[in-house]
């Protein structure tokens, strides 16, 4: 029963192991972390595997010490016990060791943490604010600002006794009327702040969540490699709607993205800050760019 | 916990009523049976709150409740299993062991204990009767971060003077502790031949009393803030939201390992009884609870990497939290070298405990995982966390109080409890609860946010999972209270003084059930 047990969770986790090999997908059964589509996201991908097989390898020394001794030094099979109780020897070795480990994977946790820091040199700037529960973009230096929220067909999905399978819906939860678009390959800075309390602004693909606080602004970066839409969530606990506000990025060709911001400001999308906001979760105000 | 003991206590020595023994107690017995059944009753409230959690999150769309109460179980459950179960159960062992096992008639300071206990309900009871008033119970998690708890509606001053209430408790009873252990230890029972359950008591205490005035303050904080017009946490106010987080994680990080040192006295006193071999490394363990209480108090950001900090900040709180893998990689190891070589028999605490070593070990890997910065920007609030703080405290803080309940159960009510359904309650639990929570890594990595009452289909399949783990761990636990009620009934097998043959220590001098009066007159530890 004990080696089944053993066989079980190394099982789990070399199956987590192996799996994480196979392509990211986003599809049932995620075992692990998506690559994403920027250099951040995929230098903390490299961070993510290189610890898990660290633990992983730890775990296979421990546990195989423990289940050796579980199965050899068990008093039905006649054991004596050993009389010893400390070996400073040992001790020492097994204090020093981990600390060596440490310090290899501090290193390049380090490298990109120093990286991820750098928000110089950016080619434009987003302020991203956190609402209850939607959020606000505005593209800093253009004029063009709106809010975006929760697609109608998940709203209405997701209310209680709505009797509409989630599965039938597109993206469910996982859509909004108005994405944010932005360039690839391009260097993005992004501001993040909230009007009311924490929310937090995330998209996997990209690498990183960051908080939005009143009163604070936080910044970041992405440089984002290819074309496509990212989505992602608020992570930070905002109350009744934490759940329905979905992030979702749409990333295009540098071109098509000054025609769609330049669209924007002839369509008046401009101020839309203050007439969008109104909470109307209408079909898309922004023509999407990419589909 | 014991009729037997009771009547033996009524036959021979006392004969108090119900009320004299049990409201006005000043016997630390009776004070730890009152903590071990009230965490037992919150360990059900708790875990039937988790059963709502995981009963909406069975598939995509919300099903059962509003997605508000929803926030109130997440939040109540919390606040629930760390304050009235984990916490209340680790103070009745210390209550029940630490003066039989440094050769003390009693704690310390009797009446003070017998105070102690009775606030415990009482902020309990506050607590819960949040969830009746106008506005429901609270539901901005149980970290209760500004602004979103000053939404709170009726319930929040409650819920302030619930915890002021609890804490309040717990620092009385952590000066209990350290009273007793530093002056009531028998002759001869110097500093460094205490058991390690009493060593790594001695040290919770200490981060008792240092953090939850700590608490204290910041919610008292809160509670200006909202009702008498100060902005420590407002900006508009010139105050600072995130000021908040740094003040709770000061608290809240040595909290976790208040939840987590008297656990690993309670493996270091299990796994050298059923291996019959001394504990090895005992000096070394001494140390290295120490240093882990020490690395408590410089890590408390690494909750904190997303909220925003200077990168000078994010490295230190990063590197010293990654230093904190290093004396509690000594203390696993040091288990295993007690393992190693013994002569092993695997009684239902032993299975606890071995239980706990592994998957202790796996919430220790996910919290290494987690200590690396860039990493914890993808991990953070999501089911990676959920996954790693439930393995550290279902598979670590409750298997150990499992372990200690069956381990020293006889010794309380002079019966054995069932040995074949307290296995059946390992092997049960064991499966159940990997069921429940290793999925929970896999959706975390996959994007699930934690805190959610509903979440897009690609998760469907993993939460399907882990609520039928939920249910089967949940249900589980009835046979533990099964077991518990039994014993406590006085029926089962008579058990001996020692109890376990491979049994060592003061507590397993005395006759079992233990006597209403224990070490009267001092032993001589030699």
């Amino acid at each position: 029963m004990i080696r089944k047990k053993l066989n079980a969770v190394t099982g789990c986790v070399l199956a987590m192991g192996l799996l994480a090999l196979a392509p990211p997908a986003l599809a049932d059964w995620a075992l692990n972390m998506r690559e994403g589509v920027t250099q951040t996201s995929h230098d903390i991908y490299g961070l993510h595997m290189t610890i898990f097989w660290i633990t992983v390898i730890i775990g296979i020394v421990v546990f195989g010490a423990i289940f050796y001794s579980i199965f050899m030094h068990r008093k039905s099979r006649g054991a004596q016990p050993a009389k010893f109780h400390h070996n400073t020897a040992v001790e020492i070795v097994w204090t020093v060791i981990p600390l060596v480990i440490l310090v290899g994977m501090a290193i390049p946790a380090t490298g990109v943490l120093i990286d991820m820091d750098n928000t110089g040199d950016a080619d434009m700037t987003v302020k991203v604010t956190g609402y209850q529960w939607k959020w606000g973009y505005e593209y800093m230096g253009e004029g063009v600002s709106f809010y975006s929220e929760l697609a109608d067909s998940s709203d209405q999905a997701r209310q209680k006794g709505s009797g509409v399978d989630p599965a039938s819906v597109n993206n469910y939860l996982l859509e909004v009327d108005n994405r944010l678009v932005v360039p690839t390959d391009t260097k993005i800075r992004f501001m993040i702040t909230s009007a009311d309390v924490i929310h937090s602004w995330w998209v996997p693909d990209l690498g990183w969540k960051k908080d939005a606080l009143p009163g604070y602004i936080n910044e970041t970066w992405a440089r984002i490699d290819q074309p496509g839409v990212y989505r992602g969530q608020c992570a930070e606990l905002c109350g009744r709607g934490h759940a329905f506000m979905p992030v979702v990025v749409e990333a295009v060709k540098p071109e098509k993205f000054k025609r769609w911001l330049a669209e924007q400001k002839n369509d008046g999308g401009a101020d839309g800050a203050e007439t969008a906001g109104a909470g109307d979760a209408g079909e898309p105000v922004v023509a999407s760019a990419n589909e | 916990m014991s009729a037997t003991s009771h009547d033996v206590a009524h036959g021979h020595e006392h004969s108090q009523g119900f009320i004299r023994r049990w409201l006005m107690s000043t016997s630390h017995k009776d004070i730890g049976t009152l903590y071990l059944v009230t965490a037992l009753i919150a360990l059900f409230s708790g875990g039937t709150m988790a059963m709502v959690i995981r009963a909406e999150l069975f598939q995509p769309g919300i099903q059962l409740v509003d997605p508000y109460f929803f926030n109130q179980m997440t939040t109540l459950h919390g606040l629930i299993m760390i304050f009235g179960a984990v916490m209340p159960a680790f103070v009745g062992l210390a209550n029940w062991m630490i003066p039989m096992m440094v050769g003390a008639p009693d704690m310390a300071l009797p009446r003070m204990n017998n105070f102690s206990f009775w606030l415990l309900p009482v902020g309990l009871l506050l607590i819960a009767s949040t969830l009746l008033m106008p506005g429901g119970g609270p539901a901005g998690g149980w970290t209760m971060y500004p602004p979103l708890v000053l939404q709170t509606g009726q319930a929040f001053p409650f819920l302030i003077f619930g915890i002021h209430i609890l804490g309040i408790s717990s620092i009385m009873g952590a000066i209990n502790v350290i009273a007793t252990v530093l002056n009531m230890r028998a002759p001869g029972m110097t500093l460094m031949k205490m058991p390690m359950f009493v060593w790594t008591w001695l040290i919770t205490a200490f981060l008792l009393i240092a953090v939850m005035p700590v608490l204290a303050g910041a919610i008292t904080m809160l509670l200006t803030d909202q009702y008498f017009g100060t902005t420590f946490f407002n900006a508009a106010g010139g105050g600072d939201p995130a000021l908040y987080q740094h003040i709770f994680w000061f608290f809240g990080h040595p909290e976790v390992y208040i939840m987590i040192l008297p656990a690993f006295g309670i493996i270091s006193e299990i796994v050298p009884t059923f291996a019959r071999k001394p504990l090895f490394g005992y000096a070394s363990m001494v140390y290295a609870t120490a240093s882990i209480a020490f690395l408590s108090f410089i890590v408390w950001a690494h909750h904190m990497f997303t909220v925003g900090m200077p990168l000078a900040g994010e490295l230190f709180f990063m590197y010293a939290t990654m230093l904190i893998a290093v004396p509690t990689g000594v203390k696993v190891f040091n288990w295993v070298a007690t393992m190693w070589r013994g002569a092993m028999t695997f009684e239902t605490p032993m299975l606890f405990a071995i239980g706990f070593i592994i998957l202790f070990t796996i919430g220790g890997f996910s919290g290494l995982m987690l200590a690396i910065a860039p990493a914890d920007f993808q991990y953070h609030d999501t089911y990676f966390v959920v996954a790693h703080f439930h393995y550290v405290l279902v598979t670590g803080a409750l298997f150990s109080i499992i372990a200690a309940v069956y381990y020293w159960l006889p010794k309380w009510t002079g019966v054995m409890y069932n040995e074949r359904l307290g296995k059946t309650h390992f092997w049960l639990s064991v499966i159940f609860v990997n069921v429940l929570f290793f999925p929970q890594h896999f959706l975390g990595l996959a994007g699930m946010p934690r805190r959610i009452p509903d979440y897009s289909v690609q998760f469907a399949d993993w939460n399907m999972v882990s609520s039928i783990g939920g249910f089967g761990f949940g249900l589980t636990q009835l046979l533990f209270a099964y077991l518990v009620i039994r014993s406590m009934s006085g029926r089962g097998e008579p058990a001996s003084a020692r109890v376990w043959e491979g049994a060592r220590g003061l507590e397993w001098e005395v006759p079992s059930p233990a006597p209403h009066h224990t070490f009267e007159t001092p032993p001589e530890v030699r």
